[in-house]
């Protein structure tokens, strides 16, 4: 029989719930014989390549292109599951939320303190996704099967959960592991 | 008349003190009903409807309704679990609250009930409310991006302290907490040993330079439930 396939992405995240990911530690072993990985910066496999069981969604949306990778996760996995505080309400890209976009950008690209920005623009290339007008968790985009809180949730979170839903389990969370921090 | 009278909660008599609130009665008792606005050492101020029960089928707030004789509470029901899940669910959307690197995280009611009931995540959609930050004391700030209106800095503040530092002002969602009108928290007499400043259940009033103080692993909530000293019978504290 096939291994399970899991597939994995950073949208509006820094990669620490993929470091996470990795800080199974040595189960990371016993990972690889239960599962095939697809897409995922784990592999470098940048396409599916078919449908997926197991898809681990990090970072919110904050841009056209999160939405997109997004909503091509939703149609390829069977459970999507919000790993960490980004995916779950924004994180800390959130905080941008309360101040409307032109200010951010404003303060990022020409009035900031440190600003050195000769042109006076504000980057616009077509090859830079758009900005949405504030960070969207991921379930408020798509429908969201499991979340898993915190930043990052800690390495057994992420492995208590892999093993219940890959053995059709109920996943119960006990409550040493389900943390906002 | 005695003094003493019994009532049953989720179906366990119990015996308590005319004049007592279920509330009361309860933590006597060892059960222990959710709550975020009441507080031991203040009055009762029923707001924020968490400790909800249903006393002979009917909702009412544990913490302002007194006790009577052969009242029947209902504590533990999918039906009361839902509204305080649904309430603690709101609490989260429409304040700004980012636990990763809130200074009450681990030892913040708010966040402890969201671990007690379970909840991976809130089921309505974020408000990303504007909420002002007051840092103009030297020792204290306010956050109100954390504030989830339980009044406790208010009562504190005017019934233990005697200074009445804190008040509401607006309404609705517009609803917040001011310091003496339009001032900032400097132009106040509020001091590190008030009241005021020890309650608030979450990190919206803070103490400056004392954060993280105590590690992960070691803080409040971190490995037993709220409310776990009282179904323990313990002393509250
Ligand atoms: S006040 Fe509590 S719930 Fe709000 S951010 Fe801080 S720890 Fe989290
Ligand atoms: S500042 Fe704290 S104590 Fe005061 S109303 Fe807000 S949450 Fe309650
Ligand atoms: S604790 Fe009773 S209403 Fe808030």
């Amino acid at each position: 029989m096939a291994k399970p396939k899991v597939a994995t992405t950073s949208l509006c995240g820094c990669f620490g719930c993929h470091m996470s990911i990795l800080d199974i530690d040595d189960r990371i072993l016993k990972l690889v014989e239960l599962v095939d990985f697809d897409k995922s910066p784990i592999d470098d496999i940048k396409e599916f390549t078919g449908p997926v069981d197991i898809g681990l969604i990090e970072g919110g949306c904050a841009n056209e292109e999160n939405v997109r990778v997004l909503q091509d996760f939703r149609k390829h996995c069977k459970i999507l599951i919000s790993v960490g505080d980004c995916a779950i309400n924004g994180g800390i890209p959130a905080m941008r939320n309360m101040i409307p976009l032109k200010e951010c950008l404003e303060e990022a690209y020409l009035n900031g303190p440190t600003v050195h920005n000769p042109s006076g623009k504000i980057p616009n290339d077509v090859e830079i996704p758009l900005l949405l007008n504030k960070v969207y968790p991921a379930h408020e985009v798509v429908k969201i099967d499991y979340h898993l809180p915190g930043c990052p949730p800690p390495a057994d979170t992420i492995w208590e959960a892999l093993v219940a839903l890959l053995n059709n389990k109920q996943l119960d969370l006990p409550y040493e592991l389900i943390k906002y921090d | 008349m005695s003094d003493t009278i019994t009532l049953t909660i989720d179906g366990k008599e119990i015996t308590a003190k005319r004049g007592q609130t279920i509330l009361q009665a309860a933590d006597a008792a060892g059960i222990y009903i959710p709550r975020l606005c009441a507080h031991d050492d203040l009055s009762a101020h029923g707001s924020c409807r968490v400790c909800t029960v249903m006393v002979n089928g009917r909702p009412q707030a544990a913490c302002t309704q007194s006790v009577a004789d052969g009242m029947i509470v209902e504590n533990e029901s999918d039906q009361i679990r839902n509204i305080r899940r649904n309430l603690i669910d709101m609490l989260f959307v429409e304040g700004n609250h980012f636990c990763m690197f809130c200074e009450k995280s681990g030892n913040c009611e708010l966040q402890a009930l969201a671990y007690r009931f379970g909840i991976t995540a809130p089921k309505y959609p974020y408000l990303y409310p504007q909420r002002e930050l007051d840092a103009s004391h030297p020792d204290i700030f306010i956050d109100r991006n954390r504030c989830i209106l339980c009044g406790r800095c208010v009562r504190a503040s005017r019934d233990v302290d005697g200074k009445t530092v804190f008040e509401f002002v607006g309404r609705g969602a517009e609803k917040r907490v001011a310091v003496n009108a339009e001032a900032t928290l400097r132009d106040t007499k509020i001091a590190l040993t008030d009241k005021a400043v020890d309650v608030c259940p979450v990190g919206a009033i803070i103490i400056k330079r004392v954060g993280y103080k105590v590690p992960v692993g070691q803080r409040l909530y971190d490995h037993e439930p709220i409310g776990s000293n009282i179904e323990k019978g313990a002393k509250k504290g």
